[in-house]
C-alpha cells in the first residue's frame, strides 16, 4: 500500500485536522510525526481535503505543518492465540511489557506487538488438502491454555476457498504460515495464526443468530432468581455513584458460568482495575482448577489514560469476545462504564463543533449505542456448534438520575435492567439492585408463579411500609404487618448478599432453587402471632438463623440441620391445615 | 532563535490570538506589555492564529505587547527546598524565600501504567471514628469531603493533614479566601508541620488561569516525592473553583458547554487530576482529600456528581459533622478486615440500627407513639451522634470499637442487634 502523507493544520485538544492529496478513507489511522515518536490518529470526519482526526495521545508539541503519514487501515486490533490473560490498552497495546519497557509512566507513541510474536504454539491441523472452506471455518487448534484455540479461515475472506496445503502438527509462532488457501480465482494467500479485524466491524462468520433462553448464572441470588441474565443477552446495570456498581460486577467476573471473560474498564478508577489484576492470577475458577486470570482478559483504558481510546476500547473489547465466540464458546463482556464511553463521543463531537443533542451528547448517541450491544448474541456456528457473547454495561447515570441520555438509551436496546438504588446502598443492602424498579425478559432458575409471589410479596410489604409512616404501627392490621416483616425478611436474607463471605458471596443455581423453595414456603405460610411485637422478635430470630444458614456450606451436615431447624420454627407459629 | 511577536489580533477573557508560525501546541510564551509581563500558554492553533491563555489574565495586556515564545511547556523547580515554602500556582515564590530555578520538571505528565500500581493496604489512622470505624481512610486513597458553603471543612482538612502519618504534605489552595490561606499555614506552622509541607496558593483575587495550575503543580510535585519513596498527602481546596475557572475559560473559548456551562471534557479533566493518586510497585505513594464544595447543597450539581465518580469514595460534612450516609471508603474493605475481628461487624450494625433511629425520629416529629423498639433506638441515636460522630472525638480506633460494643450493650438486647452469633459470644459484654 502506498504511503499517503498528510500536513497538520490545526491543533485543538486531542483533536487535529490535516489536509491530504490523495484517498483517504474514513476510521482509517494514521501517525502524527513527532521527532521520534509517532502519536496514532483515527480518521473521524473529512471535508474536502481536510481530514479531522482524533489523536489517542498527548497532542502536545505537534506543531501546523506536521506530517501525518496515513497507514490504508482501519483501526483494527490482533486476534490470534494468546490473547487469553493479557492486559491491553484500549488500543490493545499490553501494560506489563509497556511497564518493563517504559517504567512507571505510559510515554506516548510507543506501541507493542499485541499477541507474543516469539510463543510457538503447538497447532494440529483439522482441515485437509482439498478441502473447500468459507471464512470462520477451522484450519487447526492449538491449545491455549484450558481451551481448544480455532485457527480459522480469516474472516474478512469472501466466498469459498480451497486448501492448497496446510503444515503438518508442529510448533509455530503466530506469524508462521501454517496454510495455503486458493481463491475462486485460482489466488494463493499465505494463511497464519495471526489476522486483524477493524474493530468498529462485527464479525459475522456464522450461520444464524438465535433468541437467548439459557440462564446464564452470576450466582448473585437476586439477579438468577428474579432478574435473571441468558446466555448471549444484554443487560445494564445503572446506578448512582456509591451504590456498588463496579463490585457487582466484580463479582460477576468471579462467578459467572461462562468460558471466557472480558474485562473493559472503560473510563473508570485505575484502582478498580488493578485489584483485578493483581487478585485473579491468585484466585482459582471454580469451574476449571485453574487460575481466573487464564479465563481472562482485561482491556483498560482508565480515566486519565487518553480519551479518544477510551472511546474505541469498548470496541477492542467487543471485537475480541466476538473472536472467541466463533470458537463455540461463551462469552462475557463486561463494559464498566458505558456512560464514560459515551462521554468521550461527547467530548469528541464538541470538538467537532457538531450541533448537540440533549444534554449535549451528539444526535448518534442512541445509534451508536445500539449498535454495541447488538455485537452480542447467542450464534450457530458454520460447525453447528453454538457460542454467545452476553454483554454487560454499567451505566453511570449524572446525579443518579435515569432519565438522562445515556440510561435510556440503553435501556431501548438490553434484555434486562439491573437499576442500583441510592436508598439501597445507603442502608448497606448489598447488592444495591431496587427489587421493584428492575425487570428482566429472559427466563429465570426459578420457578416463575414463586417468582411472581415472592415479588408481589414485596410490593405489598414496600406499600404497607410506607402507609406505616402515615398511619404509624398501631393503625396498621396485624395482617398486614405480617405481610411487612416477610417482605422485610426475603429482602434481608435472600435479596442481600454478603460479598465479604466466602460461602455466601457465590450462590449457586441448585442451591438458589433449594433456598428460594424454602423460603417460599415460610412466606406463604399462614403465621399466627398474639401481638406484633411477638411477630417482630419472630421475624428478627429467623432472619438471624437464615443468615446464619446462608453462611454453611451445602455439602457440610449442618446445612440440613440449620433447614430443618428454620421449618420447625416456621411450623411452630404456623396454622395447621 | 525563539522568535518574538509584536501583534495581538483578539483579547477575550484571559485568552488572547496572535498569528505566528512553528509554534507547539502546548508551548509556553512570555507576553509582555506596558503594564507588566505574564507567562502563557498555547491551548490552540488553527493555520497560523494561535490561541494563548494567560496565566495573569489578560488585563491591561496592550495590542502591541512581546510575545516571546519559549520553546518549552509549563514546569516548576522541584527539589528538597521546596519544603516549607509557599508558592502561586505558576510556581513563583509568595514567601519571601529565594525562587527556585533548579531541576525543572514537567506539569501534567502521562498517567500511571496501571500495571505499576499495587492494591493500597494501609490504613490512615486519623482518631476520627466517623472515619476510622466507619470509612477508613486508605494510603494512596483520593477522596473528597463534599460540603455546602460554610462547613468547617478546611478546619476538618488541616486535622486530618496533622494526625496523618506521611512524609510529606502538599497543600493546594484554588480561590482559597485570603484568611483560609493564613488559617492553614498558622496552622500547620503552630503544630510543627509547616517543615514537611509544600504550599501552592491561589486565592480568589488572583487570576484565575493560576488557579486552573494549582492542581498540576501540586501533583507533579507529588509525584516527584513519591517516585523518591516519599508517602505523600496532598490537599485541594476547593476543587470546584477549580472547575468554576475551567467552565470560565471553556466559555471564552466559546466551546459548547455540556451541563449547567461546564465543559463536555469535566469528568476527563477531574479524573486526571485525582488519578494521579497511585501507591506505586517499588515508591511511595499519594493520596489525595479534595475538598468539593456542593453549591447550593446539591450533590447532582456537575462538580460533585463528576467527582463522586471519579473518588474511592466521598465524606458529607453536615452541620459539621461527617454524616454517615452517603459517606464512604470504597478502599475501606481493603483494610478493615485486618485491624481487628469486630471491626467490621461494628460498622454494619451501629450504621443500620442508626438507620433506623433516623426512620423513628421522622416517625416521632410526626406525633406516632413510641413502641419500645422506637424508645431503644431513639437513646442508641442520642448517643451514637454524641459519643460517635461529633468532630471533636479523638480516639484510636480500637477504643472507638469497645465504645461500640458499650453502646449497642447499653441500649438492646443482643439478639435485636442482627449480629452473628460467633461474634455475639465473643465481643458481646458481659453484665
Amino acid at each position: 500500500m502506498n504511503k499517503v502523507n498528510g500536513k497538520i493544520t490545526s491543533v485543538n485538544g486531542n483533536m487535529i485536522s490535516v489536509r491530504f492529496d490523495e484517498a483517504v478513507s474514513l476510521n482509517e489511522v494514521g501517525y502524527a510525526i513527532l521527532g521520534e515518536v509517532k502519536l496514532m490518529a483515527e480518521v473521524i470526519r473529512i471535508r474536502g481535503t481536510e481530514a479531522d482526526m482524533q489523536v489517542f495521545e498527548d497532542t502536545k508539541d505537534l506543531t501546523i505543518d506536521g506530517i501525518v503519514e496515513f497507514t490504508g487501515e482501519l483501526l483494527s486490533v490482533e486476534l490470534g492465540p494468546g490473547l487469553l490473560t493479557q492486559i491491553y490498552d484500549g488500543l490493545q497495546n499490553p501494560l506489563p511489557q509497556l511497564a518493563e519497557k517504559c517504567g512507571f509512566f505510559l510515554e506516548r507513541g510507543v506501541y507493542l506487538d499485541a499477541l507474543p510474536r516469539e510463543t510457538k504454539w503447538a497447532f494440529t491441523p483439522t482441515a485437509k488438502v482439498g478441502d473447500t472452506l468459507t471464512a470462520g471455518e477451522t484450519l487447526g487448534t492449538v491449545p491455549e491454555g484450558i481451551f481448544e484455540h480455532r485457527v480459522m479461515v480469516p474472516f474478512n475472506f469472501d466466498g469459498r476457498y480451497t486448501v492448497e496445503s496446510i503444515s503438518a502438527a508442529g510448533e509455530f509462532t503466530v506469524s508462521e504460515v501454517i496454510a495455503q488457501l486458493k481463491d475462486s480465482d485460482g489466488k494463493i494467500h499465505d494463511i497464519t495464526m495471526l489476522q486483524r479485524w477493524p474493530v468498529k466491524l462485527p464479525i459475522t462468520a456464522y450461520t444464524e443468530r438465535l433468541r437467548p433462553t439459557t440462564p446464564m448464572t452470576t450466582k448473585t441470588r437476586i439477579i438468577d432468581t428474579f432478574f435473571p441474565v441468558a446466555l448471549g443477552g444484554t443487560y445494564c446495570i445503572p446506578g448512582p455513584f456509591g451504590a456498588g456498581k463496579t463490585v457487582l460486577q466484580q463479582l460477576t467476573s468471579r462467578y459467572a458460568d461462562v468460558d471466557i471473560v472480558i474485562i473493559a474498564a472503560c473510563g473508570e478508577r485505575a484502582g478498580e482495575v488493578v485489584e483485578t489484576l493483581r487478585e485473579f492470577p491468585e484466585l482459582t475458577d471454580p469451574r476449571t482448577g485453574k487460575s481466573l486470570m487464564e479465563r481472562t482478559v482485561i482491556i483498560c483504558n482508565t480515566s486519565s489514560m487518553p480519551v479518544a481510546s477510551r472511546e474505541s476500547s469498548v470496541y477492542t473489547a467487543v471485537t475480541i469476545a466476538g473472536y472467541y465466540r466463533q470458537m463455540g464458546l461463551n462469552v462475557l463482556l463486561l463494559a464498566d462504564s458505558t456512560s464514560r464511553w459515551a462521554q468521550a463521543l461527547r467530548e469528541t463531537s464538541g470538538r467537532l463543533e457538531e450541533i448537540p443533542g440533549e444534554e449535549a451528547f451528539p444526535a448518534y448517541l442512541e445509534s451508536v449505542i445500539a449498535g454495541f450491544y447488538e455485537r452480542g448474541g447467542i450464534v450457530t456456528l458454520k460447525d453447528g456448534t453454538t457460542g454467545s457473547i452476553t454483554i454487560g454495561g454499567t451505566v453511570s447515570p449524572a446525579g443518579g438520575n435515569f432519565d438522562e441520555p445515556v440510561t435510556q438509551a440503553t435501556l431501548k436496546v438490553v434484555g434486562a435492567f439491573h437499576g442500583l438504588s441510592r436508598a439501597r446502598s445507603d442502608a448497606r443492602r448489598y447488592p444495591a439492585i431496587d427489587p421493584l424498579d428492575s425487570w428482566s425478559k429472559y427466563p429465570s432458575i426459578v420457578d416463575e408463579t414463586q417468582s411472581n409471589m415472592a415479588k408481589a410479596l414485596l410490593r405489598r410489604g414496600t406499600e404497607i411500609g410506607q402507609m406505616m409512616k402515615v398511619v404509624g404501627e398501631e393503625g396498621t392490621s396485624i395482617e398486614d404487618f405480617i405481610i411487612y416483616l416477610k417482605g422485610e425478611y426475603l429482602d434481608s436474607v435472600y435479596l442481600q448478599q454478603n460479598a465479604f463471605n466466602d460461602v455466601d458471596s457465590a450462590c449457586s443455581a441448585e442451591r438458589q432453587q433449594e433456598v428460594f423453595g424454602t423460603i417460599c414456603d415460610f412466606l406463604e405460610a399462614d403465621m399466627n402471632f398474639a401481638d406484633k411485637t411477638v411477630a417482630r422478635t419472630f421475624f428478627h430470630k429467623l432472619a438471624q438463623t437464615t443468615k446464619d444458614w446462608n453462611f454453611i456450606e451445602m455439602e457440610s451436615p449442618e446445612y440440613k440441620q440449620v433447614m430443618t431447624k428454620l421449618e420447625t420454627m416456621v411450623a411452630e407459629v404456623s396454622n395447621n391445615e | 532563535m525563539n522568535k518574538v511577536y509584536h501583534q495581538v489580533d483578539n483579547i477575550a477573557g484571559s485568552v488572547i490570538n496572535i498569528r505566528a508560525k512553528d509554534v507547539k501546541y502546548g508551548e509556553l510564551a512570555e507576553v509582555t506589555s506596558r503594564n507588566g509581563s505574564s507567562l502563557a500558554q498555547v491551548i490552540r492553533l488553527d493555520g497560523e492564529e494561535v490561541s494563548l491563555q494567560v496565566f495573569e489574565g489578560a488585563r491591561g495586556v496592550a495590542t502591541d505587547a512581546k510575545v516571546k515564545f519559549m520553546g518549552r511547556a509549563m514546569q516548576v523547580p522541584f527539589s528538597e527546598d521546596l519544603l516549607g515554602r509557599i508558592f502561586t500556582g505558576s510556581a513563583v515564590p509568595r514567601d519571601k524565600g529565594p525562587k527556585l530555578e533548579e531541576n525543572m520538571i514537567d506539569i501534567g505528565g502521562p498517567s500511571v501504567n496501571p500495571a505499576k500500581r499495587i492494591i493500597p493496604k494501609n490504613m490512615i489512622r486519623t482518631g476520627i471514628p466517623m472515619i476510622d470505624i466507619f470509612n477508613t481512610l486508605v494510603e494512596s486513597q483520593k477522596l473528597p469531603i463534599f460540603a455546602r458553603a460554610g462547613e468547617p471543612y478546611n478546619q476538618l482538612l488541616a486535622r486530618i493533614a496533622l494526625q496523618a502519618e506521611v512524609d510529606v504534605i502538599i497543600l493546594g489552595g484554588m480561590g482559597l479566601k485570603h484568611d483560609d490561606y493564613l488559617y492553614f499555614r498558622d496552622t500547620l506552622e503552630e503544630n510543627g508541620a509547616l517543615s514537611r509541607s509544600v504550599m501552592f496558593i491561589h486565592t480568589a483575587s488572583d487570576p484565575v488561569v493560576e488557579c486552573l495550575m494549582v492542581s498540576d503543580v501540586s501533583l507533579a510535585t507529588a509525584e516527584q516525592f513519591a517516585l523518591e519513596g516519599k508517602r505523600v498527602l496532598v490537599l485541594l481546596t476547593d476543587m470546584t473553583n477549580f472547575a468554576d475557572a475551567m467552565k470560565e475559560i471553556a466559555i471564552t473559548m466559546e466551546q459548547i458547554p455540556s451541563n449547567r456551562g461546564y465543559p463536555g471534557d469535566l469528568y476527563s479533566q477531574l479524573a486526571s487530576r485525582y488519578e494521579k493518586a497511585v501507591d506505586f510497585d517499588t515508591a511511595g505513594s499519594i493520596t489525595i482529600l479534595a475538598v468539593t464544595s456542593m453549591p447550593g447543597d446539591d450533590v447532582t450539581h456537575p462538580v460533585p456528581d463528576n467527582t463522586g465518580y471519579i473518588t474511592e469514595g466521598q465524606f458529607y460534612l453536615r452541620d459539621g459533622r461527617i454524616e454517615p450516609f452517603g459517606s464512604l471508603s470504597r478502599l475501606k474493605q481493603q483494610v478493615n478486615g485486618d485491624t481487628r475481628e469486630d471491626h467490621r461487624t461494628i460498622m454494619d450494625t451501629m450504621i443500620q440500627l442508626f438507620s433506623s433511629y433516623r426512620e423513628t425520629v421522622e416517625k416521632k416529629s410526626m406525633g406516632f407513639r413510641m413502641s419500645d423498639w422506637d424508645n431503644k433506638l431513639l437513646k442508641y441515636g442520642e448517643r451514637f451522634e454524641n459519643e460517635m460522630m461529633d468532630l471533636s472525638v479523638n480516639i484510636p480506633l480500637e477504643g472507638a470499637l469497645d465504645l461500640g460494643w458499650e453502646i449497642l450493650a447499653d441500649c438492646f438486647d443482643a439478639i435485636e442487634t442482627g449480629i452473628n452469633s460467633d461474634i455475639l459470644d465473643k465481643f458481646w459484654p458481659k453484665k
